[in-house]
């Protein structure tokens, strides 16, 4: 699978989507294929603030558990309700229908730092 | 974690990564955990057939007029009450009544006995054994000598039956018979660690590899998958089978584990013994208990158990269960606590999960 060009990634295997002043965040097909299984995502709710490097959830698979970082801060304004029934969907679609969170940036400039799709698979080939 | 290159790697390691497995460390070995998904590989064997390939585990031989002695002396069940042919699972304690490690004793003649034990106790259990032996007998290392795969599912007989003349229907469960498979010398055992009718055979590392690509061609027809330890994890915990490390260890005793009808106190002295009749006398403090979560969440080892607003006890395995769609674990509780039916929390997180004791085995087999 490739990585989208258009998102931005993270050491600890998210992406950010951002348009205009949202951003949805992910997780990344190595994240997916390096968890296996995936039976359970705790998500926030709605209105939360999440911070840039903290961890804002879980995502679950049959054999361990592993937690998700923000890229970003800010406020979330959306969460993906297909993974509470079909958490399979992150193994099958992890850079698209399975999306985990929307959320409203508060510092626009923190994606500055995160990597490029190319720095990315350097990164995970690296690893 | 060791560097890879330090890893131990079984026959098979060449195999797994052609078939794409995901390697992992396990107690020092380089070992699949998985292969095609951990649920598609449970699945089969529940269903089907799967095989896996379970070479790191040990082997220890004990021989010699006196070997049946030196084997009732350092295990917990009645060694000498086997027949040739009849295998048994049992425990090796310490004085102190704790587990040095869980095996399966295999009686092959009257001095002739055939332990499989845990991969990563294999060196301590065999200078634990070589310790205790005050009987003369031989106490052999054999780990080198035996590759294991463990062919297990609805339809395992099936599969095997093809590469063997041996009538595997009529090794009846926890006996076994010395054979071929695939043409290569055999030692097969109608034993398993999935909670589902299977074989598991002993088998020479040279012809691992061949063995096991005809065992994956026999089951072909059925839908067999090649399965990691992923599989057998989720595998045994429905079955509410044992694992080193976690259920049992060095500080846990066998009434504790649930595993009372492992100790056969009429059978004479044993190391251990006179620790667990105290323990017997006294009643156990803490016992192990199976659980299920109520609310979403997964309880995994590690995790503290709270009862009535108190920690009370840790969960030594949970996890998703595949067969019954729902989240379950084993635990340790203060023995008043370990019965079904008691409301618990699983501390996920710094948060109270609520869960409930159950009855176990989760997963059991209907039996043909």
């Amino acid at each position: 699978m490739s990585y989208p060009e258009t998102y931005k990634y993270t050491k600890e295997h998210e992406w950010l989507h951002v348009e205009g002043e949202q951003g949805t965040i992910g997780i990344t097909d190595h994240a997916q294929h390096e968890l296996g299984d995936i039976v359970f995502v705790d998500l926030p709710k709605l209105g939360a603030h999440i911070t840039k490097g903290q961890t804002f959830g879980s995502v679950e698979s049959v054999k361990a558990v592993s937690d998700i970082y923000s890229p970003v801060s800010g406020e979330v304004s959306a969460i993906n309700e297909l993974l509470s029934k079909s958490p399979e969907t992150l193994n099958e679609d992890p850079h698209g229908e399975a999306w985990l969170i929307k959320v409203k940036l508060s510092a626009p400039d923190e994606m500055n730092g995160l990597m490029s799709a190319a720095d990315y698979e350097k990164y995970v080939g690296a690893e | 974690m060791s560097a890879v290159s330090d890893l131990k790697k079984t026959p098979l390691f060449a195999v797994h990564s052609s078939l794409n497995a995901k390697l992992v460390d396990f107690g020092g070995w380089h070992m699949p955990v998985q292969y095609s998904g951990i649920l598609q590989e449970h699945n089969a064997v529940r269903t089907a057939v799967g095989v896996f390939d379970v070479s790191h585990m040990g082997e220890i031989e004990v021989r010699g007029p006196e070997a049946a002695k030196l084997v009732d002396r350092v295990t917990t069940n009645n060694a000498a009450k086997l027949k040739p042919g009849q295998a048994q699972y049992s425990g090796l304690l310490y004085e102190h009544g704790g587990f040095v490690d869980d095996i399966l004793v295999h009686k092959v003649s009257d001095t002739d006995f055939f332990l499989c034990v845990n991969a990563s106790n294999q060196e301590k259990d065999f200078e634990h054994i070589r310790a205790h032996n005050a009987f003369g007998a031989e106490v052999v290392f054999a780990s080198e000598r035996y590759a294991q795969l463990a062919i297990q599912g609805p339809k395992a007989l099936a599969t095997l039956q093809k590469l063997t003349d041996t009538s595997l229907a009529g090794i009846k469960y926890y006996w076994f018979t010395d054979g071929t498979v695939a043409g290569a010398a055999a030692r097969i055992a109608h034993t398993g660690y999935t909670g589902e009718d299977g074989f598991e055979i002993y088998i020479p590392p040279e012809s691992a590899a061949r063995i096991w690509g005809e065992v994956l061609r026999a089951g072909d027809e059925f839908g067999i998958k090649p399965c990691g330890l992923g599989a057998r994890n989720t595998l045994r915990l429905e079955a509410k089978m044992a694992l080193y490390g976690h259920e049992i260890t060095a500080s846990t005793n066998p009434y504790e584990a649930d595993l009372g009808w492992i100790v056969k106190m009429d059978k004479g002295d044993f190391v251990g013994r006179s620790a667990l009749e105290k323990v017997a006398q006294q009643g156990v403090t803490r016992k192990l208990v199976g659980f299920e979560m109520k609310d979403r969440g997964i309880g995994r080892d590690g995790y503290e158990v709270w009862t009535e607003g108190k920690p009370a006890g840790w969960v030594t395995s949970g996890g998703p269960s595949p067969t019954l769609n729902k989240n379950i674990g084993l635990c340790y509780l203060p023995s008043e606590k370990a019965v079904p039916g008691v409301a618990i929390q699983v501390l996920i997180r710094n948060a109270p999960v609520q869960a409930l004791t159950v009855e176990t085995p989760f997963y059991k087999r209907a039996k043909g």
